[in-house]
């Protein structure tokens, strides 16, 4: 039964998103009040709806309910709880249904929140969402029923694929679909304000927060994803430029530069029509996102023939989105006027320039991943698209875009004075000197590369602190001055400082953990010793275990340095049972200095186990930078000028500045 | 304090200069240095993708085209059964369409699931005796997978059965 309740659940989602999607935009247009002001109340309603279903759901999984055919394809009754409620979304249904729970939240967040939207506009955003929702959910009910009964129940389920058996993977599909589902907003908004045929900087101040949010959630979701990788494939590497990972990668792309387009069209009421048109194309990735690791497209295209309906919907319902979107486009962007006029050499120059290369960069990555899908889908050919291809292409378009992060917020807006701007970033200079001679002399760089990571590093590191320091007058004032200073300083201002330290640490982490990286493979017998980079490890030898659902060989290292044993290591290679498959589990130390990294594979006594041990410098960094552009952008969410719509009012800042 | 000071008069005369540059003129620049820059940018895009694209050749490829050594592509097919030999870090085996063989080694550590009678793909190049240096291999998901460039080569060799299954048996033709 209560599998059928979940089914007439969405069946009336998508009746009420009908409505909503269709009568508030009549009644916008027509002036009619009552039918304004059911759009809130119907995005509610949504809401309570889809949840409900998702519980359904999610109950089914819990208690193992295998007449569900979806629970019964990948639920077992052994599985931990954790992997039981994951397993609700790590297969193609569920996870549509977790994407349309998410977009109807993000549209009863806008019902609740949009308090200071003229009735209209919000009226219009809530309208698109619904629109937005009716494609979901009539995509969910008449392709990929997630209710759909197996009868006769079977005893047992077939289990999750145990290389998902992993709380980093729990938590990565719903964090990256908060991230592309969250940009569904700013496509709304952008429709809406065409629509409405008026984009001025209340509007890019009423989206930003929302294309933040959904930043936010997206860089921790494509993290989280890379973190996972790279501890559970057991290959020691962080980005494959897979088409899965360009697909999530794409869109952070675009939704960057959207980010910081939406600052100029706030602040100088300017490059409207741009910021309109990366609004609807970041969101319009996000689909293509979605779809294309969801259908099976990207393993080829040929998956379309096993459910013709299901890859005919995708691309129709991609046609309307973007097509729509793009002919309202064409039809109401020569309206937005632009007001402020800027001289090249300007702070919304700099903002220019960062859209021009994420844009280029986008593309690029567009064509690497889409080339392979339309020449199988023409002649037949197979072929794919190197990670040095994406590798040629991106290095070249990121030295100019991370070198520019450092002097663009030190250019005034409309006209800068790029002399004097970099006068101010002597001390960056400086840092870059220091790294350059540390790489040099100490490190002994051979390679261009290297040196020029390193010292774009230093570069925006320092960059982005002289930036802060000169805004609260360090040293150059009374060191109270200072404190009040910072104390008074926005925090958006703040949060665009971490959020750029962030790239600094990760541009470092990537640098110096490919460049000074140290592999070691080789077959070992037990105590036998291997120098990988300053480190030693001994092998033990390898000793069967037992797991839950699994057996394992279990390797043991003992790790060296400087002749003392620092720490034992014990990295395995695990069998399970449901489904039968091997998984390699590697021993990780990780550490913000060097990761240490150890994988036992093939092997026996006498010939001794293959081996491979890496030492990796700094390359923790990396997701850390992440985290730390993540937090930057939450600080600059928790900026009060988001939640007043006033310009800043002094008092009550003063406590919550101590956090 | 010498150089500021220095930098600033560098400064005011660049904007004289600027200044008496008109404004069509100004334009018209900043047109042609987005031109150029673009022109560049696809450039590079263009020619290291040129350089990048890897094809997927079959066994029966391998063997009807006569494809040439040193030359990256990627070959899929299925583990012989009983053709995996290892010698240390390096492993030999077959991979065929049941109609061809290549024979195909490689250094390290294989994926969890290399086995024998399951499909795979692997990526290098062909040295001069033939053989198949991988420099890559790739068997990835779950134990009924079956990657779909490997099906492909199935079925152009005319050796696909609807129930995958039977490959797992798979032994060498005529054997």
């Amino acid at each position: 039964m209560i599998a059928e309740f979940g089914h007439i659940a969405l069946i009336l989602a998508l009746c009420l998103a009908l409505v909503q999607g269709i009568l508030p935009l009549i009644g916008a247009a027509r002036g009619i009040d009552n039918w304004i002001a059911l759009a809130p109340q119907a995005a509610l309603g949504q809401a309570v709806l889809v949840a409900f279903a998702f519980g359904c759901l999610t109950y089914a999984y819990v208690t193992s309910d295998f007449s569900v055919l979806n629970v019964a394809e990948n639920s077992h009754t052994l599985k931990p709880m954790l992997y039981k409620i994951s397993g609700v979304w790590g297969n193609h249904e569920g996870s549509l249904l977790l994407w349309i729970l998410i977009l109807v939240i993000f549209g009863a967040a806008v019902a609740v929140f949009g308090g200071n939207l003229p009735a209209t506009l919000k009226a219009r955003v809530l309208s698109v969402q619904g629109l937005i929702g009716v494609g979901f959910l009539a995509f969910i009910l008449f392709t990929s029923n997630p209710f759909s009964r197996l009868l006769p129940p079977p005893l047992e389920g077939r289990g999750l694929n145990p290389l998902l058996q992993d709380p980093g993977l729990a938590f990565h599909p719903p964090f990256l679909y908060l991230g592309y589902v969250g940009f569904s907003v700013a496509f709304s908004f952008a429709v809406a304000a065409l629509i409405e045929g008026r984009v001025d900087p209340a509007w890019a101040r009423w989206v930003r927060p929302w294309t933040l949010a959904a930043w936010c959630f997206l860089t921790l979701g494509i993290a989280l994803g890379s973190w996972w990788a790279y501890y559970e494939l057991g290959w020691g590497g962080w980005w494959f430029w897979d088409p899965v990972e360009n697909a999530s990668f794409m869109p952070w792309l675009a939704g960057t530069a959207l980010l910081h387009s939406a600052i100029v069209v706030e602040k100088r009421d300017t490059l409207k029509s741009w910021t309109i048109l990366l609004a609807i194309l970041t969101f319009s990735l996000s689909l293509l996102g979605t779809f294309l690791v969801r259908s099976g497209v990207i393993n080829s295209v040929h998956a379309f023939a096993t459910d013709p309906t299901r890859g005919v919907f995708i691309l129709v319902f991609l046609g309307i989105v973007v097509g729509g979107s793009l002919a309202l486009y064409a039809f109401r962007a020569p309206a937005l006027q632009a007001v402020g006029v800027f001289a090249p050499l300007s702070r919304e120059g700099a903002l220019v320039l960062n859209n021009l290369l994420l844009a280029v960069a986008c593309a690029a990555v567009l064509l690497g991943t889409l080339y392979p899908l339309a020449l199988d889908a023409i002649s037949g050919a197979k072929v794919s698209v190197g990670p040095q291809y994406f590798n040629a292409v991106f290095v070249p378009l990121m030295v100019p875009l991370v070198a520019a992060v450092a002097i663009g917020p030190m250019l005034a807006w409309k006209r800068g004075d790029l002399a004097a701007a970099l006068q101010r970033l002597v001390p960056a200079a400086i840092a870059v000197l220091v790294a350059l001679g540390l790489g040099l002399w100490l490190m002994d760089a051979r390679n261009f590369y290297s040196l020029l990571g390193l010292g774009l590093g230093a570069w925006l590191g320092i960059g982005a602190l002289c930036e802060v320091a000169l805004r609260v007058k360090l040293f150059s004032a009374p060191v109270s001055e200072t404190m009040n200073r910072a104390r008074f300083l926005p925090r958006a201002a703040w949060g665009m400082t971490v959020a750029h330290l962030g790239v600094a640490m990760l541009v470092l982490g990537i640098t110096v953990s490919e460049t000074w990286q140290v592999e070691v493979q080789q077959v070992m017998k037990p105590g036998e010793i291997a120098k990988v980079g300053p480190v030693e490890y001994r092998f033990l030898g390898v000793t069967p275990i037992k797991g839950p659902n699994y057996t394992a060989q279990q390797g043991r290292f003992e790790v060296l340095e400087a002749g003392r044993v620092v720490r034992e290591m014990r990295p395995a290679q695990r069998r399970y049972q449901q489904p039968p498959m091997e998984t390699t589990e590697a021993a990780i130390r990780p550490s913000p200095v060097a990761d240490l990294y150890a994988v036992v594979g093939e092997g026996d006594a006498q010939r001794g186990w293959a081996v491979r041990l890496y030492w990796k410098p700094l390359v923790s960094w990396i997701w850390l930078g992440a985290l730390v552009m993540a937090f930057g952008g939450v600080l600059s969410l928790s900026d009060r000028r988001h939640r007043v719509g006033a310009p800043v009012r002094r008092r009550q800042a003063a406590p919550s500045a101590a956090e | 304090m010498p150089k500021p000071g220095r930098r600033l008069v560098v400064t005011t005369k660049g904007a004289a200069v600027r200044k008496g540059m008109s404004r069509k003129r100004k334009r018209l620049l900043a047109v042609l240095g987005l031109v150029a820059g673009l022109g560049i940018a696809v450039t590079l895009v263009l020619s290291a993708f040129n350089e990048n694209l890897v094809f997927f050749h079959s066994p029966s490829d391998v063997v009807e085209k006569q494809l040439p050594p040193d030359k990256r592509f990627r070959i899929g097919g299925l583990v012989l059964q009983d053709s995996v030999k290892r010698d240390g870090l390096v492993t030999e085996f077959t991979v065929t369409d049941l109609r061809h063989e290549v024979r195909v080694s490689y250094t390290g550590i294989l994926p969890d699931l290399f086995r024998e009678g399951q499909g795979v793909v692997a990526n290098g190049k062909l040295d001069r005796q033939g053989r198949f240096i991988a420099a890559e291999v790739l068997a990835k998901h779950d134990e009924n997978y079956m990657p779909p460039e490997v099906a492909d080569a199935l079925k152009k060799s005319g050796q696909w059965h609807e129930n995958n299954g039977d490959h797992l048996k798979l032994v060498k033709p005529g054997s």
